[in-house]
């Protein structure tokens, strides 16, 4: 594909290895050739370079496919999913999943990103309903800006989160930055 | 509407009022001075072919990527001071800092050169940054910037002998100057003051005149703030003669390279005997709105862009 169609999140092919587009910048001085600066992440080792384009030239664009997958379970830092069609089975290290290892639940469905028969990412819904199994006792001090405070949800992840919260409530979560969005229902 | 339209929408607006009162001190910055306020074509049957600008076109005319020969037609007719917002149409420019459609600011006077504008628009961006009651500090993206004057100078020939080790007006490499240009040349300029870059190579002289003491650069200046290009100012080239022979240089130029035909501006070509010395500027508008925001981006400054409309 020509450069000018990269996109953040595009995958590319660069030297053999598959990275993602984390940031694609286009600049251009006024009278001067159009400058594409890329931020890519290698699906493999997780480790990010910067590259630089003029305008004209072509990237390859990994071709990929997605299929609905569950998640099973975890080990040292491999996760493991299960096709939900074929049973196969399919892991991903720790350091690919990033934040969205925190919010992965048992049985949990999931779009697998897949390269050939190889697993690259997961892609979760923006927002996710969780139960806080653990929270600090509020202090009941009177103040003018709300407490926050850290409650642990079901998954594991510590998460902070206004003084009302109790154990037994389920929260709300936005999967792309970690944060508390708000209270789904109360615990008894 | 779409509930995430409202929201977008709504989270701009206090953006697009900032936008409007910057408008409305503009409109005023100019005419205290005796500007004249012009409008001129959106679309247009030829337009001054750029290398590196890519026009669309429109039922055999093309839409315009800048004002600017219509303005230098009022000039040469005897305008003495004219400004103009227009909307401006550049061919894949999306980004951070681009949208395909966008705002250009031009003004133009008689008799003045490059750096008479300069200082126009030194005036006109400290004048606007004192009315939001920022006296001299502007603040982007977390840096605070110093805007009080004069903006510092510095030639293209000392900007790049710094940053990139090579000198562009000894050695003719326009490629090489694009690219050093993002990658070493604008990461090196002072982040808490404005830098307006000067005397460009000859050869990138577009319609701007050369140096009569010193033929190899051009009376060429652009501005940048807060790592932004905010406005490219000439000394405006009045030799009809050497503005033709450029124009079908670049005409040639766009025909090999990117396979397109621009038409000769004739009528252009044709005031322009009538054209006195003057200077001009353009200044992106969308991008002095950005500053004055603190918006990452021109989509946070623009009601609909590309992606939006």
């Amino acid at each position: 594909m020509e450069i000018s169609g990269v996109r953040r999140n595009s995958k590319l092919i660069i030297d053999g290895a598959l990275y993602n587009v984390e940031e694609a910048e286009f600049t251009k001085p006024g009278k001067g050739r159009s400058v594409y600066r890329l931020r890519l992440k290698n699906l493999r080792d997780g480790r990010v370079i910067d590259r630089t384009y003029r305008s004209g030239e072509s990237v390859d664009e990994a071709s990929l496919n997605t299929e609905e997958e569950q998640y099973l379970y975890h080990e040292g830092d491999q996760y493991i999913f299960m096709n939900s069609k074929t049973y196969e089975q399919h892991a991903i290290s720790e350091d690919l999943l990033g934040i969205k290892k925190n919010f992965l639940k048992e049985g949990m469905e999931v779009i697998m990103l897949m390269m050939g028969d190889e697993a690259i990412d997961i892609t979760l819904p923006i927002n996710i309903d969780l139960k806080v199994i653990d929270t600090e006792m509020s202090t009941k001090t009177a103040t003018i800006t709300p407490q926050m405070k850290s409650s642990i949800v079901e998954t594991g992840y510590s998460v902070g989160t206004p003084s009302f919260i109790k154990v037994g409530d389920v929260i709300k979560i936005d999967t792309r930055t970690g944060n508390y969005v708000e209270r789904v229902s109360t615990g008894k | 509407m779409s509930e995430d339209e409202q929201k977008r929408l709504a989270r701009l607006e206090s953006n697009l009022k900032r936008r409007a009162l910057i408008y409305e001190f503009i409109r005023d910055f100019f005419k205290e001075q005796g500007f004249l306020e012009v409008e001129t074509p959106i679309r247009a049957p030829a337009i001054a072919p750029e290398p590196f600008i890519v026009p669309f076109e429109s039922e055999g005319w093309f839409l315009a990527a800048s004002p600017e020969l219509h303005m230098k037609r009022l000039l040469a007719a005897g305008y003495h001071k004219i400004f103009q917002f227009s909307h401006c149409f550049r061919k894949g420019e999306r980004g951070r800092w681009h949208n395909p459609e966008f705002i250009m600011l031009e003004w133009y006077r008689q008799g003045a050169d490059y750096m008479e504008i300069i200082r126009d628009t030194e005036k006109l961006v400290t004048g606007i940054a004192q009315k939001l009651g920022m006296k001299n500090k502007i603040k982007y993206r977390g840096q605070e910037i110093d805007v009080s004057l004069p903006w510092p100078r510095v030639t293209v020939k000392d900007a790049y002998t710094k940053a990139a080790d090579w000198d562009p007006v000894a050695v003719n490499d326009t490629e090489r100057f694009d690219m050093d240009f993002v990658e070493k040349v604008l990461p090196r300029f002072n982040k808490d003051r404005p830098t307006v870059l000067i005397d460009y190579p000859a050869s990138q002289a577009s319609l701007a005149r050369l140096k009569v003491n010193n033929p190899l650069v051009a009376e060429r200046a652009e501005v940048f703030i807060g790592g932004l290009e905010l406005a490219n100012a000439y000394s405006e080239l009045a030799d009809a003669k050497e503005q033709a022979k450029r124009f079908r240089e670049e005409i040639a130029q766009i025909k090999r390279e990117r396979k397109q035909q621009m038409a000769m501006p004739e009528k252009f070509l044709e005031a322009m005997v009538n054209l006195s010395e003057c200077g001009g500027i353009a200044l992106g508008i969308d991008r002095l709105v950005m500053l004055f925001c603190d918006a990452a981006s021109i989509d946070d400054v623009t009601a609909f862009t590309e992606d939006t409309v």
